[in-house]
């Protein structure tokens, strides 16, 4: 089997696919600033998604799941490998056949800080993917903000306001109004969450699932949260080093972790209940270098069922169940 | 007359911490009351703005002023000697002789904390030299001991190594290891793994907990943080701060089993659980589950401009009329159990 076919969605034909991508920066040194390695951010990796399915991608930093979100909407161009989207290669196109693509592929960003211009008012922030796309003007265009904002929680009087006039997670309700602007069919959210104060925290994910239920969206969810993930996730995808670990339907991944990688993130996290002990496995040591990582399997350093074979092979994602997959050599444990 | 019950390493009674900005006066920390116990790990729980890290600041002396001042309150500290002082009434060189050695702090970000142009060995050998008299060599072989310790492989060429050539795990770790050279009486950690991955934040983590239990002096630790997982794993008893004072305190299992107020209620409602377990078996393990989140309404409060009466009243789902009218007291509700709250019952 081959790793093209590791971690199909099920059944549905795709809307967003990635095949064998991988992505490496250059990592320059020395006086004439040439290049002395890469940083292997994503190597090759295979997934897929459903119309309408939510996918959680977890990873630690390094992991390479920021990457793979941008350059499914090739806002980072992959050195190797396909993107797809509703079937056709985008992965070549140029910026004038892009164009339709962008609209229908948006993105959240982690802080809401960093990601709204403070110079430009709320209306003019959410008005500039409209007018760009020629979707929206004059008076149909302020009703369609109006009407976004209050999708998103917020009251149509803010469209006059600037980010600063707003909290964290107000701001981040603009954020994703923006995204949802321009009707996309798939949506990356990169870690919407993880700047926010827990109360906060809990509103926007509800908002989340409530608008990708109503519009049916299609949604790459990364984060480094693992009970995050859990509760809005139909699939979730473990990465490692810029690699696929292990995939799985959200409860199947859960309950049923095959990966020994997986089993350690999920043994890592903080319960929120002080009367579970459990014995937690600590792995040793550090996430390695990604300009440098293990030869063979990249988490065998610090895998506690690692074997001399681990070092020669980079396994390679195989099923172990119903659209479950790992990329584990070893089948007697876990 | 200062006076500590034999059990207690520390005691902050009524501290008043406010900070004076061109917007008027912020009362950052207003009237914040709790002891620590020799041993014990206790969590101070809060979410931005809370005056979680203004209330430890203020006890290590570390508050700036201007703008900020303490105005009120007094926190008391029992010595390695077992001789009780007050912190707030001392002047810098007296703090600065208790700081690092009898009280130390462990902070979110060990790059901004550990200066960037000395060897990590010359940072913890500096704090040994200080206030425990040993010449630089003694030193600067106990610091290699303290990496050890901390499980710094080859100890030996890391205490000759810079901050910036570290791993932020290995980072916090060497913080971890200055903090602790000197064996101090209190540990304050401040977010000490906010910035780390999960399985280094399992690392240090146990590491804290294992250098507690070893230590003759019987270590106490004030663990800071706004994470309910970390404070279910460390804490003996907790502390939950919202807009400047505490709105409840208890043991872990009172706040996680039994919580009597309506933001902790609210707050562990906000946190996803995990269901891995309760799940039908038979159930289609891709279907997206099935309970959703209580969040709590509205935005964390303006701390500048905080309601006149109870901090949390204007998203509170309990509230009644006279919530809004006067700041309520810290009532007991059981041994230990402390809620702000005049419905606590009701709830």
């Amino acid at each position: 089997m081959n790793a093209d076919a590791g971690a199909q969605a099920p059944s549905a034909a795709p809307l967003v696919e990635v095949r064998r991508l991988a992505k490496y920066f250059p990592v320059r040194g020395g006086l004439l600033r040439r290049t002395v390695g890469h940083v292997k951010a994503v190597d090759d990796i295979s997934f897929a998604l459903a119309p309408g399915e939510v996918v959680g991608l977890v990873g630690e930093s390094g992991s390479g799941k920021t990457t793979v979100g941008r350059t499914m909407l090739r806002l980072t161009e992959p050195t190797r490998g396909e993107v797809r989207f509703g079937g056709a290669d985008i992965t070549n196109l140029a910026r004038p056949e892009l164009r339709d693509y962008r609209r229908r592929m948006q993105i959240i960003f982690q802080d809401p800080y960093a990601s709204l211009d403070p110079r430009m008012r709320v209306q003019d922030t959410i008005g500039e993917a409209l007018e760009i796309h020629g979707l929206a003007e004059g008076g149909a265009m302020h009703d369609r903000i109006a009407e976004l904002l209050r999708r998103v929680g917020l009251e149509p009087e803010h469209m006059r306001r600037y980010p600063h006039e707003f909290s964290g997670g107000q701001r981040q309700r603009i954020g994703i109004a923006r995204a949802l602007a321009v009707d996309p069919e798939f949506v990356v959210a990169d870690e919407p969450v993880s700047a926010l104060d827990v109360s906060i925290q809990a509103q926007v994910m509800n908002l989340l699932r409530d608008l990708q239920d109503d519009l049916d969206l299609t949604m790459l969810f990364i984060a480094h949260d693992l009970s995050v993930v859990e509760y809005v996730s139909n699939r979730v995808i473990v990465m490692y080093l810029g690699r696929i670990m292990e995939t799985a339907p959200a409860a199947e991944l859960y309950r049923n972790p095959r990966h020994p990688y997986t089993e350690a993130l999920l043994s890592a996290a903080p319960v929120p209940d002080p009367t579970v002990r459990r014995e937690r496995i600590i792995l040793e040591g550090d996430i390695p270098s990604p300009i440098n990582p293990p030869s063979g399997c990249v988490f065998r350093t610090r895998c506690r069922y690692a074997t001399a074979d681990c070092a020669s092979v980079v396994p390679e994602l195989r099923p172990v169940g119903p659209d479950h997959a790992k990329a584990c050599i070893r089948d007697d444990i876990l | 007359m200062n006076e500590l019950a034999s059990d207690l390493v520390l005691s902050v009674e009524d501290l008043r911490t406010h900070f004076e900005t061109e917007g008027g006066t912020v009362r950052s920390v207003d009237g914040v009351s709790f002891t620590v116990r020799r041993g014990e790990t206790l969590a101070v729980v809060g979410e931005s703005g809370s005056g979680k890290s203004v209330t430890s600041l203020s006890v290590m002396g570390l508050i700036p002023t201007p703008p900020g001042r303490i105005v009120g309150g007094r926190v008391l500290f029992r010595g390695k000697q077992g001789d009780v002082v007050e912190l707030t009434a001392m002047d810098d060189r007296a703090m600065r002789s208790i700081r690092g050695n009898d009280i130390s702090m462990v902070f979110q970000e060990p790059m901004t904390s550990l200066n960037p142009v000395f060897t990590v060995g010359d940072q913890i050998a500096e704090a040994i030299r200080l206030h425990r008299g040993k010449t630089r060599a003694e030193s600067k072989a106990l610091a290699a001991d303290m990496l050890d310790r901390v499980g710094i492989a080859d100890p030996g060429k890391r205490v000759e190594e810079f901050p910036h050539q570290l791993s932020g795990g290995m980072r916090q770790r060497a913080m971890i290891a200055m903090a602790l050279s000197c064996s101090p009486t209190v540990l304050i950690a401040d977010e000490p793994t906010t910035a780390l991955d999960v399985t280094i934040q399992a690392q240090i983590l146990d590491l804290m907990r294992t250098l507690q239990r070893e230590s003759a002096e019987r270590m106490s630790i004030v663990f800071i943080t706004h994470d309910l997982g970390v404070v279910a794993d460390m804490a003996d008893r907790v502390v939950v701060m919202y807009g400047g004072r505490i709105v409840e305190e208890g043991t872990a299992v009172d706040i996680f089993k039994s919580p009597r107020h309506p933001y902790t209620i609210g707050l562990l409602n906000s946190i996803p659980r995990s269901v891995r377990q309760d799940r039908d078996a038979d159930a289609d393990p891709g279907v997206i589950v099935d309970y959703r989140l209580e969040a709590i309404p509205g935005n964390v409060p303006n701390p500048m401009n905080l309601p006149p009466g109870c901090a949390f009243e204007p998203r509170c789902g309990h509230a009644v009329a006279q919530c809004g009218q006067a700041v309520p007291a810290l009532t007991e509700i059981a041994g230990g159990h402390h809620s702000r709250c005049i419905r606590w019952a009701a709830l």
